[in-house]
């Protein structure tokens, strides 16, 4: 029964008390860039969950062996080695794909979430522990990703997932995309508004 | 249990055991990626040939490539692959489609459509953060431009990385790289102005220096093949050294028709 707690809180709570953006606030580089749509959005949720799970697990396996003096070098070399793995695969086997995510792929390497979970977590737990809590907090850095882009594709271009989804008439009518919406600035106001209405829910989280 | 202690024995933070601890770690990720390179290494360069195929296509407007397989479209679409001389003529026919062409020799790829010849030409320049490149169709007069297609590779979006619009591409069709016998290219000016001598498009507003890569891109590559473009009129002669012979009767007859 404990055990199963264990689990439910490894992979659970970055979903919503630890997530690593709303809350912990890192990751945040990234989800200002690849949220102006929500295709990019969700692959790139998708590549960073995959990748800070397999750099838990490999880093996890190996902690009890790096010296503490290089480990945040060590870390790197994991990381960048998946990253470029996972682009590699891309451009073999979905070509598309690696054209638009382009250089995002490589900025996972500079994702503060994966350093931040190998640090925090895979360098004092269990490879299986350190898989769980890879996968929730990828999770739970891409349904923020997914809630702003929402936002951004919707009121700045009036598509969802490159459909037109505001009706012609509204623009007969006077109605405007906001072009605000399109520029990084604006991705900041959202995620702040996500940590307000996130907090005012959560009244646990309201720090003193 | 007993492995633990060991390692712990080992004095992890000793410099030898850093540097070996390196060395294997780099080691296995090196020999990881190489595996990783060498196995999709065949499949990653279909897709770069693939890609580059559908770019050519993409030039011509009447090729539509949502939903087709590309590699057929391109077999019965383009007929040859070129290599031209200084002097505008065919050097070699049916080249190897990867095959690296040399600084004096001009490629060129022949597409049919509907009967018609059209003369697609490789672009290539530079635009504000990095390489911008594209593929230039031509009607059989070697003078109109049929289509364009342009892409880069980091060009800002919304401001330079509009040159790989559709809306900023169709204004090339049916402009004009030869004026009066001579090769003058097209302009990319801001709108409103107008280009002495030569045919214009809309640069963008606010992708200035991208815009202006674009208009340095067609003179510098279209302007090697101007050999190529004269050969038509020396072709149909009589007519053209008419032409240049009433050169000031030309030039006062366009004053009148601009006024």
């Amino acid at each position: 029964m404990k055990l199963s707690d264990n689990v439910k809180n490894t992979l659970l709570g970055p979903l919503s008390k630890n997530n690593p953006v709303a809350v912990q606030v890192l990751g945040i580089c990234s989800a200002l860039a690849v949220t102006v749509e929500l295709k990019p959005a969700i692959v790139m949720g998708l590549s960073v969950t995959i990748i800070v799970a397999l750099a838990n697990v490999v880093i996890s396996l190996l902690r009890n062996t790096i010296p503490s003096n290089i480990r945040i070098i060590v870390q790197l070399v994991v990381v960048a080695a998946l990253v470029t793995i996972v682009s590699e695969t891309l451009k073999a086997f979905a070509y598309d794909i690696s054209l638009q995510l382009s250089v995002y792929i490589g900025l996972i390497i500079t994702n503060c979430i994966l350093m931040g979970r190998l640090e925090a977590f895979a360098m004092g737990n269990k490879p299986g522990a350190a898989f769980l809590d890879g996968i929730g907090n990828g999770i739970g850095y891409a349904i923020i990703l997914i809630i702003v882009a929402f936002f951004r594709e919707l009121l700045g271009a009036g598509k969802l997932f490159g459909f037109q989804v505001i009706p012609q008439w509204c623009y007969d009518h006077g109605y405007v995309n906001n072009g605000l919406m399109v520029m990084p600035a604006m991705a900041m106001i959202l995620v702040a508004c996500i940590i307000w209405v996130h907090r005012s829910v959560d009244k646990d989280l309201q720090e003193k | 249990m007993a492995e633990n202690e060991t390692k712990k024995g080992l004095n992890k933070n000793s410099n030898i055991y850093i540097i070996v601890y390196t060395i294997v770690i780099v080691a296995i990720v090196a020999l990881l990626l190489s595996i990783t390179s060498g196995a999709l290494k065949e499949r990653q360069d279909k897709n770069i040939e693939l890609d580059k195929k559908k770019q050519i296509l993409s030039s011509l407007p009447a090729i539509n490539l949502v939903g087709a397989d590309a590699e057929q479209l391109y077999n019965e679409t383009i007929k040859d692959y070129v290599l031209l001389d200084e002097n505008g003529n065919t050097v070699t026919t049916g080249v190897d489609f990867n095959y690296k062409v040399a600084d004096n020799e001009l490629p060129m790829y022949i597409a049919e459509i509907d009967g018609k010849t059209k003369y697609i030409i490789p672009l290539n320049g530079a635009g504000l953060w990095g390489a911008i490149w594209g593929y230039i169709a031509f009607n059989e007069d070697k003078n109109t431009v049929y289509g364009v297609y342009f892409s880069h590779a980091g060009e800002t979006p919304g401001l330079g990385a509009k040159i790989a619009d559709k809306e900023f591409q169709q204004q090339f069709e049916g402009k004009q790289v030869m004026k009066a016998g001579t090769f003058a290219s097209i302009a990319v000016m801001k709108e409103g102005q107008e280009a002495e001598g030569m045919d214009k498009v809309d640069a963008i507003s606010g992708g200035t220096i991208t815009s202006k890569g674009v208009e340095t891109m067609l003179k510098d590559c279209l302007g090697k093949y101007s050999a190529f473009f004269g050969s038509n009129i020396q072709e149909d002669s009589s007519e053209h050294i008419d032409a240049e012979t009433t050169v000031d009767e030309e030039e006062i007859n366009n004053e009148e028709e601009t006024l």
